[in-house]
């Protein structure tokens, strides 16, 4: 502090703007948020309608079927998908352990959520990745987007998210979206991107047409890497279900939310393994599927 | 009916974002080194004019860097010109709307590619009907056509493979029958063959010289090899620094080479292969004797037949068989060594 005695107080102290300033604006910047939320949360409202639909559906698919139902279900979804024994033996073995300690209804809650989070970011990551391979001006102005989407604390956006939404499924939903939707955006690009020049020349000199070009090259090369997207998304839509149940999204996040606040060590890391369960069968079953996609690129001729 | 020939006039390319206003100056003398130099931008061709006969194959060499893919992608325009024209049967490729251009591609060209650019995830039948299912022809036909063509190029039992496993040349095949499959007048190689190692390369070579006879498209054949060069090219035409230095035939090319840069090329040559034996006959004097050899017979070939008959003079008659001119071993022989002048010029 020595120094600051020889210099000028403008020098040493950052001349913040004065409090009543940041005030001022912090709160027309809040009002005027809340505001617009009161005045459009109807139609905000109806027009997320269908996700509510669509989630309270199949998360009573997943709950009220008789459990067995479901395990065969998942059992034959994993080995068509991975076509691997020891995936299906070991999906088998994690679900059972799940049932024995109880787990299974919280367990079929969080699925029906991640299952619905991951079509969602499907849905919209692809078409947002397939614009921004197409123009670098787009790309320009997504990335530094998805650079805040993902760098931005989680409970962060929590905040406007309740605001609009409230608390509740659907708000948990969307905040789970916007955490998992990046990696999706980002690879369906990439994946284009480096999809070989040389055969985007030939689909050119054939004569293709730019959806010719989207349909017969560009999308099935880019495969793997897109693979690889939905694979990151699965993983962080199970990461954040999690932070999610603080705003309302029931199954194992919530349980692992009262775990923390009642220091229940036991209830708190069964829940976990239970998610690490869940994130390991997702995991190989894509990867695996991605890999059986890829088939012939593993022939290589000797 | 049209001659399918392809005439390339004036064409210009100067890469860089504002190549127009330097045709001016290329035109006015300023090379390839001076303009990246002081402007920043590429000179790619300049001054191009090229007639490549229709039903013939024309091979454009180059070393790298002399502008010979560049201006086969004009063609189908891939590339779009600084200035100039692309004309076939009439009409100027480079001023085609974007539906016209496609429609272009779609029926009139077919392309090779030096590495292959097949699809990976299509088996072979599926990539050889790429052209016609961008077409939208049915699929039962196209396939049908497909495996006719498969046949041709040698390819029968390998249909449900994918690309991965084939060697180098059965890639190439494909390219191929993917091209012919088409079914389009004009044929474009880009170092088709470059890629492949040299045995496979002849094999490759004699497969097109097959196919041409019979199918008599126009071929645009681009490559850096002058043996392949001359093998395939009813017409040579040479590319250095994006300027034509020599077009004619291959006998023309290494008989009278334009100036050093093609004398060191064709220094190396086997003349034998190149040189007709109605270039190098004297005048008939006297009845024809020894055995007859037609026009259009390369040396190699006529010493062979004359030694095999073990005579040392022979005649050399037309199509129609008439005598045309004299010739004898030692001429042939002197024709066929590379002449010293040659590797005096090079001393010099």
């Amino acid at each position: 502090m020595a120094i600051c005695s020889f210099l000028p107080e403008l020098l040493c102290k950052f001349p913040a703007i004065d409090d009543g300033t940041i005030r001022m604006a912090r709160k027309s910047v809040d009002d005027g948020f809340k505001g617009f939320v009161r005045s459009y949360g109807d139609a905000i409202d109806a027009v997320v309608q269908p996700l509510q639909w669509f989630l309270n559906y199949l998360e009573r698919a997943f709950v009220s079927s008789p459990w067995f139902l479901v395990l065969i279900i998942m059992i034959a979804v994993v080995y068509l998908g991975s076509r691997h024994v020891k995936i299906t033996i070991g999906t088998a073995l994690s679900m059972l352990a799940i049932g024995l300690v109880g787990l299974w209804n919280d367990t079929m809650i969080t699925l029906a959520m991640v299952t619905v989070c991951t079509l969602i970011s499907i849905v919209i990551g692809i078409p947002i990745g397939i614009l921004m391979a197409r123009s670098d001006r787009v790309q320009g102005l997504v990335n530094p987007i998805l650079d805040v989407m993902q760098t931005m604390p989680s409970f962060v956006y929590l905040i406007p998210v309740v605001m609009i939404f409230g608390i509740g499924k659907v708000p948990g939903l969307i905040a789970v979206v916007i955490y998992a939707v990046p990696p999706m955006i980002r690879l369906t690009n990439l994946g284009i991107r480096l999809v070989d020049k040389e055969v985007l020349e030939a689909a050119d000199a054939f004569g293709s047409s730019a959806w010719q070009k989207l349909k017969n090259v560009q999308m099935p090369l880019a495969l793997p890497t897109i693979m690889a997207g939905i694979n990151q998304t699965i993983m962080m839509s199970l990461a954040m279900v999690v932070i999610a149940s603080m705003i309302g999204v029931g199954g194992l996040g919530k349980n692992v939310l009262q775990a923390i606040a009642n220091q229940f060590f036991t209830v708190g890391f069964l829940n976990g393994f239970a998610l690490v369960g869940i994130a390991i069968i997702f995991d190989r079953t894509s990867q695996a599927f991605g890999r059986r996609l890829q088939k012939h690129s593993e022939v290589i001729h000797g | 009916m049209a001659s399918h020939a392809i005439e390339v006039k004036n064409l210009y390319k100067i890469f860089g974002p504002r190549g127009e206003d330097f045709v001016d100056v290329v035109k006015k003398g300023m090379g390839k080194a001076e303009l990246n130099e002081k402007h920043g931008h590429v000179l790619g061709l300049q001054d191009i004019n090229i007639l490549m006969p229709g039903g013939c194959i024309t091979v454009v060499m180059g070393l790298s860097g002399s502008g010979k893919s560049t201006l086969i992608r004009h063609i189908n325009r891939l590339i779009d010109p600084t200035a100039g024209e692309v004309l076939y049967d009439g009409t100027d490729v480079c001023k085609m709307s974007e539906n016209d251009l496609r429609q272009f591609r779609r029926h009139k060209t077919a392309m090779v590619f030096q590495k292959f650019a097949l699809l990976p995830h299509r088996t072979v039948l599926e990539n050889t009907i790429y052209g016609l299912e961008i077409q939208g022809i049915e699929r039962r036909e196209s396939e049908k056509r497909a495996r006719g063509w498969i046949e041709r190029v040698g390819l029968k039992g390998f249909e449900n493979h994918y690309p991965n496993q084939l060697s180098g040349g059965m890639q190439q095949r494909v390219g191929l029958a993917r091209a012919l499959t088409n079914d389009a007048d004009i044929l474009l190689m880009d170092e088709a063959y470059s890629a492949l190692d040299p045995l496979i390369r002849m094999d490759m070579q004699t497969v097109l010289l097959d196919l041409q006879k019979e199918l008599k498209k126009t071929v645009v054949f681009i490559t850096h090899d002058l043996d392949e060069a001359l093998r395939l090219g009813d017409k040579i035409a040479i590319l250095r620094d994006g300027r034509v230095v020599q077009q004619g035939t291959g006998q023309q090319i290494v008989l009278s080479p334009a100036d050093d840069y093609i004398t060191a090329f064709v220094k190396e040559v086997n003349r034998g292969r190149v040189v007709h034996v109605e270039t190098i006959m004297r005048p008939l004097s006297g009845n024809p004797e020894g055995v007859s050899l037609p026009a259009g017979m390369v040396l190699e070939a006529a010493a062979r037949t004359m030694t095999g008959a073990h005579v040392a003079a022979a005649h050399v008659v037309d199509e129609n068989g008439r005598p045309i001119g004299a010739i004898d071993l030692q001429t042939i022989i002197a024709a066929m060594v590379t002449p010293t002048s040659h590797a005096d010029r090079q001393a010099a």
